[in-house]
């Protein structure tokens, strides 16, 4: 019986900004329904991985693959593939002018062309999965951080992406206000939702990851199952974990 | 007219108000049709409509309006195209307000965050979508004081057009007082009306502002 086919694939990708190599002949692969944490230190080339794969960067050379479509391909149809992509960023970066409804609305609205109506429902089903159905009407600024993060998660669940990115999502939080973004991600996973988490949450990561890749220096210095955060091989791995924990 | 000043007098300083009223209104609405797409092509992704409409900014910028009208008025009409004086300062003034408020508004649409920009397109937004459903409605937000500020310039701008002809406030009352002579008293009139019409819209500007400055603090991330 043939494998099917990874959902995300980097396959020796090398990215520089100016004279600074960023990514170094990066290479991993995400299936269907995997969970891949990215770790590593600050400047790794993390977050320039993820900006890659949802092609707000461009790679100098290799190869990206989302759903069987070439991101690295000139001709790459942006709309389609942000479509299949869901990212979230550190800053969650709701629109301000807009109700936490209007900002969930926008995009399958626009984008799909959805009936309003559809899409209020579609904004509320969203909320109440990250546990939000009051704040419907709110605006953002009268939301807590934790609040704003979980509706930007909302929202990008709203265009139902086959994968979702999640870039340090929980760094600009207070730690009391983590715990409730990091159980809507947990959820998500247990929907088998495919996702490409970075975090330097290290209890967290242990819990959900499937995969693990290590990144150092713009290279994938170690990767495999959850279980190299607790008998890492590398030092530098070794290491980072140490001081993570 | 002369003699002393009279009830006739004061009427025909408030026609001159009212016209410089009209003239403002032609700038604002002339220069903000202009104002809106400079700024547009100023952050535009093409590189030939950026430098073009820069180029525009700088010309304009570095002219005085004075210059302005009176390429409008004396030069179109050396070339065989007559305007009134209506006209050619209006045009003028819609040129100049153009510039300013392409480059006042192109500040405040790039004063939007970038992370919008690219939480839009991350939400799979065209480019005229993030433009126009995101980023412009912060912007206009943004942009309403120092607009309101600057029609404060606009109307005193105004005045310049007397160098046409044209009959708007301080020209009439450089009119009367050529009958009247009595200077003091009729521009003495004539600042008291134009500090009428500006004062409260420099309150406002003000009041804008400060509003502002308490919605932007409460845009921060918590
Ligand atoms: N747009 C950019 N222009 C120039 N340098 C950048 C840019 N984005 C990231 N970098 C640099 O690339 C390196 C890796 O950044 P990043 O991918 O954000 O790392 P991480 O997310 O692992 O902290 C850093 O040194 C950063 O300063
Ligand atoms: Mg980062």
């Amino acid at each position: 019986m043939m494998q099917e086919s990874p959902l995300v694939v980097l396959d020796r990708v090398y990215k520089s900004f100016g004279a600074l190599k960023v990514l170094d002949g990066v290479s991993f692969s995400v299936g269907r329904g995997d969970v891949l944490v990215l770790i590593g230190r600050s400047g790794s080339g993390k977050s320039t991985a993820l900006r890659c794969i949802d092609r707000f960067e461009k790679i100098d050379s290799g190869e990206i693959h989302v759903c069987g479509r070439r991101v690295d391909a000139p001709d790459i149809d942006l709309r389609a593939l942000r479509q299949d992509v869901g990212i979230v960023f550190q800053s969650y970066n709701l629109f301000p002018h807009l109700t936490i409804a209007q900002n969930i609305m926008l995009a399958p609205v626009s984008v799909k062309g959805m009936h309003k109506a559809a899409a209020r429902e579609l904004a509320a089903t969203m909320l109440a999965k990250v546990g939000l159905s009051e704040k419907l009407d709110a605006y953002p600024e009268q939301l807590s951080g934790g609040q704003q993060q979980r509706a930007a998660i909302a929202r990008s669940l709203a265009m139902q992406p086959k994968v979702m990115l999640f870039d340090e999502v929980t760094s600009a939080l207070d730690p009391q206000l983590t715990g409730e973004v990091l159980k809507v991600i947990e959820a998500l996973a247990a929907d088998g939702m495919t996702m490409v988490i970075v975090t330097h949450e290290m209890g967290f990561a242990r819990g959900i990851a499937r995969h693990v890749v290590f990144m150092h220096e713009g290279k994938v210095h170690e990767a495999g199952t959850a279980s190299i955060l607790t008998t890492p091989a590398t030092p530098e791995l070794a290491q980072f974990v140490g001081t993570g924990l | 007219m002369g003699g002393s000043l009279n009830a006739n007098h004061l009427l025909f300083l408030g026609q001159g108000a009212l016209w410089t009223i009209g003239l403002s209104a032609i700038a604002l609405i002339g220069g903000g049709l202009v104002g809106f797409l400079i700024a547009l092509a100023r952050v535009s992704p093409n590189k030939l409509v950026r430098l073009t409409s820069g180029a525009y900014v700088q010309l304009v910028q570095g002219t005085p309006l004075l210059v302005i009208m009176f390429l409008g008025f004396f030069g179109l009409a050396a070339l065989g195209f007559p305007m009134t004086p209506l006209a050619a300062a209006g045009a003028s003034l819609t040129i100049y307000v153009g510039a300013y408020f392409g480059e006042i508004w192109r500040g405040c649409i790039q004063s939007v965050p970038r992370p919008q920009w690219e939480a839009a397109e991350g939400l799979g937004l065209s480019r005229t979508q993030r433009m126009l459903k995101v980023i412009l409605p912060q912007a206009v937000r943004i942009a309403t004081p120092p607009t309101v500020g600057f029609m404060v310039q606009i109307i005193k701008n105004t005045s310049l057009a007397s160098v046409v002809g044209f009959v708007e406030l301080a020209r009439s009352g450089q009119i009367i007082n050529n009958s009247l002579f009595e200077p003091f008293l009729i521009y003495a009139i004539v600042a008291v009306i134009y500090f009428a019409l500006c004062f409260p819209i420099s309150l406002l500007s003000r009041r804008l502002e400060r509003r502002m400055g308490v919605g932007r603090a409460k845009l921060m991330p918590t």
